[in-house]
């Protein structure tokens, strides 16, 4: 029905088919997922180098002890855009768009539940993203106050001006919440009705299974930081008192509202980036993934456990002792079932049969760069440490294993593996690998050094530093320019290889899994016929996937 | 589904494994900062242990993957299956016990040391009369209610100014304290929350205004440290960091008498930096909270007296 309705709106899906891959229809509303999916990876994508770029200026202004690149409002600016802009448009949108292309056709759907639906919570992203840029030319700026934008630091703005940067900063931030909520209700939608004759819920790809579970979360928590979010606004610009200590409001309720979504939105983030670890490592070790149904039951293990944790963020606010020690336990209880993935991977590729192309580089680089964020992470969790380390470059270290070591590499271990189905073309293999070591190594450089930082008490969030850590900030900053460089040959590979690359086959990776059996790229509803599902996923067993005679269809 | 020369590789490896570990661990001491009170001693320990058990995590998953790379590539052609096997009840029952074991025994650690700590006494919400009375009786044991100190100071903090006021009504802008005394801090912050940290003390507490918090510590080093601003504040966040010194009884008191007698020209490098910026090569000019002078503190400390 939902169908019907889109085709009125859009037009007749056959001249649409007709068009076929014209670039023009990933500039039009347009209601397939597959063109939407590749809208919000291409879109996002622009969005990392900006807050790429925003982490570059951050880290030549830590080259030196002194304030001297950037004056101190502009530096303030600059960390809080980048986080906001990494997290709310690089990371959460680019997993949409991801899961946008591939949900329906892992689960043997024509399309989402709702494309219109789907159409719209895409379309109100680039006007947010635009509304959050344009606050770099407000005469006062942007936004100051970080990403997690605590009050009464965030409510103090210049008082003559309505329209300032915080102002601005939560508009844009409550219109990417409304797109997350109406993507979160389709997807979670599809994936309980959508899916094809025998996809049962054990038989999915723990793709979809991580999708799921996120999706879930942002049902769940992301009301609770468009409330703190409101409030903080009534606050800001309308004379209200919520967050005001001195006119009797509490800002700490604000922190609980805040990392009530927020630490639920560090797994709204890894979590389909350990879904594409579980596609990718069995795929390129040619083994099913060991213990599939407890890592699917670790997914959403992961996502329950990880709604009652959220004061290890505020361990040193206002947080009396009892509660320190619930939530350090709760923290801990994490570690369990990601645990439970960890080893499932390990195992996975113990004794198998390696192939080492780029998009297995990638996932093994960020599988293992996690074990490494995990351990950190646990210490984290451990109150006494916590106290000490919190705020400080620790954190950062910590939280940027995460973020870009192991999420930011599977999402081009994603990239990379999916390039075939999703353009039809080979990206080359040469400038792939010549990628990951450009991106593993400095990366790892520039993280790490920011671990003993921390360990000395280098407070983050500080445009000026002691001198007794220049040492491991030029470590940092100088890796970091080089990682910055790594782009050029990933964006000149894909722009090359979309337009110029050799065909590709509809399965190059002899890998299992519904998306492979379908044309590359696939065609408007998917598949010819809705397949009927009799295999468990990960059948790599199975002599269909070793021998398996590719259809070159393209020509 | 091993052979025993693998298990005998796989004990040898899990031995060294645990050699190496502990080594690690023993070296995560001279990462940190001296340790400058009781206080910082039993951090450190918590966090050699937490430094052992993630370097046997860390090494023994990325041994595995780099043996595998090692021993285990596939002929470019060759799409057979890699090992048979889906699944193994006894395996996955041993990594699903194996982080449970670990994660109860580190929560357990923790606790344990968290209350030797008994830092942190929070005089609960100040104007917010909610029925807390209940609360502190079952949380009692975790520390809520702070040890006993000889000494108490009240620290005052705003954008972006520390000052103290001493026992005999001396106010600095430098934090003194004697050694070897439990010493009780009573936090207040006027403007915006900030963040009372000592790198080498391994204690931090946020300062909420509104609410008075205090913290209890015991320094056990002589010294000079540097007290900063943990909790970003505002646009001179960076600069708001002050001088703390940790000495002898004798050499407090007398410092003490000194400066009730002796005038004091407190030095504000937010109030200087505001009015002289330092050069920089791009010039936003964006909004920046003026600092208050250290004068406008004086007065208003004088009222929060009242
Ligand atoms: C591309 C390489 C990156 C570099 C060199 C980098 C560098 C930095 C640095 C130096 C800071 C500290 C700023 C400060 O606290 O003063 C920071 C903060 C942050 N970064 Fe990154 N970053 C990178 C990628 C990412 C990615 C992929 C994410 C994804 C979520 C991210 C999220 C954040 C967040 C949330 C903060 C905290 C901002 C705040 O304190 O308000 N970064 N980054
Ligand atoms: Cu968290
Ligand atoms: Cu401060």
């Amino acid at each position: 029905m939902t169908h019907d309705f889109s085709q009125e709106i859009t037009g007749d899906r056959e001249s649409q088919n007709q068009q076929g891959n014209t670039w023009r229809q990933y500039f039009s509303f347009n209601t397939d997922h597959k063109v939407i999916g590749v809208q919000y990876m291409v879109m996002t994508f622009i969005f990392f180098l900006i807050g790429g770029l925003l982490a570059m200026l951050i880290r030549a202004e830590l080259l030196t002890p002194e304030s001297n690149l950037v004056d101190r409002p502009l530096y303030n600016g600059l960390f809080t855009m980048h986080g906001t802009i990494m997290i709310f448009l690089w990371i959460i949108p680019f997993n949409a768009g991801l899961s946008n292309y591939l949900v329906p056709l892992m689960i043997g759907a024509r399309d989402m539940s709702f494309p219109l639906l789907n159409a719209i919570s895409f379309w109100i992203l680039p006007p947010a993203g635009l509304l959050l840029l344009s606050s770099f030319f407000l005469p006062n700026g942007t936004a100051q106050a970080g990403w997690w934008s605590y009050p009464p630091v965030s409510l103090q703005v210049p008082g003559d001006q309505f329209i300032n940067g915080e102002f601005i900063w939560i508009v844009s931030l409550v219109l990417i919440g409304i797109s997350s909520i109406m993507g979160a209700v389709n997807f979670v939608t599809t994936i309980f009705w959508m899916r094809a004759p025998g996809m049962t819920f054990f038989r999915m790809p723990v793709f979809v299974w991580s999708v799921f579970s996120a999706q879930l979360l942002q049902l769940v928590n992301l009301p609770a930081l468009t409330a703190a979010l409101i409030l903080l606004l009534l606050d800001l610009s309308f004379g209200t008192q919520f967050f005001k200590p001195d006119a009797n409001g509490d800002p700490i309720i604000y922190q609980h509202l805040f990392w009530f979504y927020s630490h639920p939105a560090v797994y709204i983030m890894a979590l389909p980036a350990f879904g594409i670890f579980a596609e990718i490592l069995p795929a390129f070790s040619r083994n099913p993934l060991f213990g599939y149904r407890s890592v699917a039951i670790a997914t959403l293990g992961i996502a329950f456990i990880s709604i009652f944790v959220w004061v290890h963020h505020m361990f040193t606010s206002a947080t009396p002792g009892w509660m320190r020690m619930t939530f350090m336990a709760t923290s801990m209880l994490v570690a369990i079932p990601t645990g439970i993935k960890a080893f499932a991977w390990t195992a996975t590729i113990w004794r198998s049969k390696l192939h080492l192309e780029t998009p297995m580089l990638f996932a093994m680089g960020g599988a293992a760069m996690f074990i490494f964020g995990g351990v950190t992470g646990v210490m984290l969790a451990a109150t006494p440490f916590d106290i000490h380390v919190n705020n400080t470059y620790f954190v950062v270290g910590h939280f940027h294993y995460i973020v870009f070591n192991t999420i930011t590499m599977a999402i081009f271990a994603a990239i990379y593996y999916w390039f075939p189905k999703i353009t039809g073309r080979m990206y080359a293999e040469g400038w792939g690998k010549l990628h990951f070591w450009l991106t593993f190594i400095p990366a790892n450089i520039t993280f790490f050094s920011m671990h003993p930082l921390g360990l000395q008490g280098m407070l983050r969030r500080v445009s000026s530093y002691d001198p007794q850590y220049q040492g491991w900030n030029i470590i940092a900053s100088l890796a970091s320019f080089l990682l910055g460089a790594s782009t050029l040959p990933f964006i000149a590979n894909i722009v090359g290889s979309w337009l110029y690359g050799p065909r590709a086959v509809d399965n190059p990776w002899h890998a299992t899994g519904l998306e492979w059996t379908t044309s590359s790229p696939p065609p408007r509803d998917n598949f010819e016929e809705i397949p009927t599902v009799t295999r468990p996923p990960y059948d790599y067993g199975n002599p269909k996937y070793s021998v398996i005679v590719n259809s070159d269809n393209s020509e | 589904m091993f052979s025993v020369f693998e298990y005998v590789l796989i004990a040898f490896y899990v031995a060294v494994l645990l050699v190496v570990s502990r080594w690690i661990g023993q070296q995560a001491f001279s990462w940190m900062p001296p340790q400058a009170t009781a206080e910082a001693q039993r951090v450190d320990d918590l966090f050699s242990f937490l430094v052992s058990i993630g370097a046997f995590i860390f090494l023994g998953l990325i041994g595995v993957i780099v043996y595998a790379i090692a021993f285990h590539r596939a002929p470019p052609e060759d799409y057979t299956e890699g090992h048979p096997s889906r699944g193994d009840a006894r395996l996955e029952i041993l990594w699903t016990a194996t982080p449970t074991l670990l994660v109860v025994w580190i929560a357990f650690q923790s606790f344990n040391i968290y209350q030797q700590l008994n830092i942190l006494g929070l005089n609960q919400i100040v104007h917010l009369h909610t029925p807390l009375e209940s609360a502190p009786a079952y949380a009692a044991n975790i520390s809520d209610v702070p040890k006993p100190a000889s000494e108490t100071i009240d620290v005052f903090v705003k954008q972006w100014d520390w000052s103290f006021r001493y026992p005999n009504n001396v106010t600095s802008n430098q934090l003194h304290l004697p050694i070897a005394r439990a010493t009780r801090l009573n936090l207040q912050a006027q403007d915006v929350i900030h963040g009372f940290y000592v790198p080498e003390f391994r204690l931090k507490q946020d300062i909420i205004p509104g609410r008075k918090i205090d913290i209890v510590l015991t320094p056990i080093r002589a010294g000079k440290y540097r007290l900063k601003d943990s909790q970003f504040s505002g646009t001179y966040f960076a600069l708001m960091e002050t001088d703390v010194y940790v000495e002898s009884l004798d050499r407090y008191n007398q410092w003490l008498t000194q400066t009730a007698t002796s005038e004091q020209t407190p030095v504000n490098q937010a109030v200087a930096e505001n009015i002289q910026p330092p050069k920089t090569l791009f010039n936003s000019g964006w909004y920046t909270v003026t600092p208050a002078q250290p004068e406008v503190a004086n007065k208003r400390k004088l009222n929060n007296d009242t």
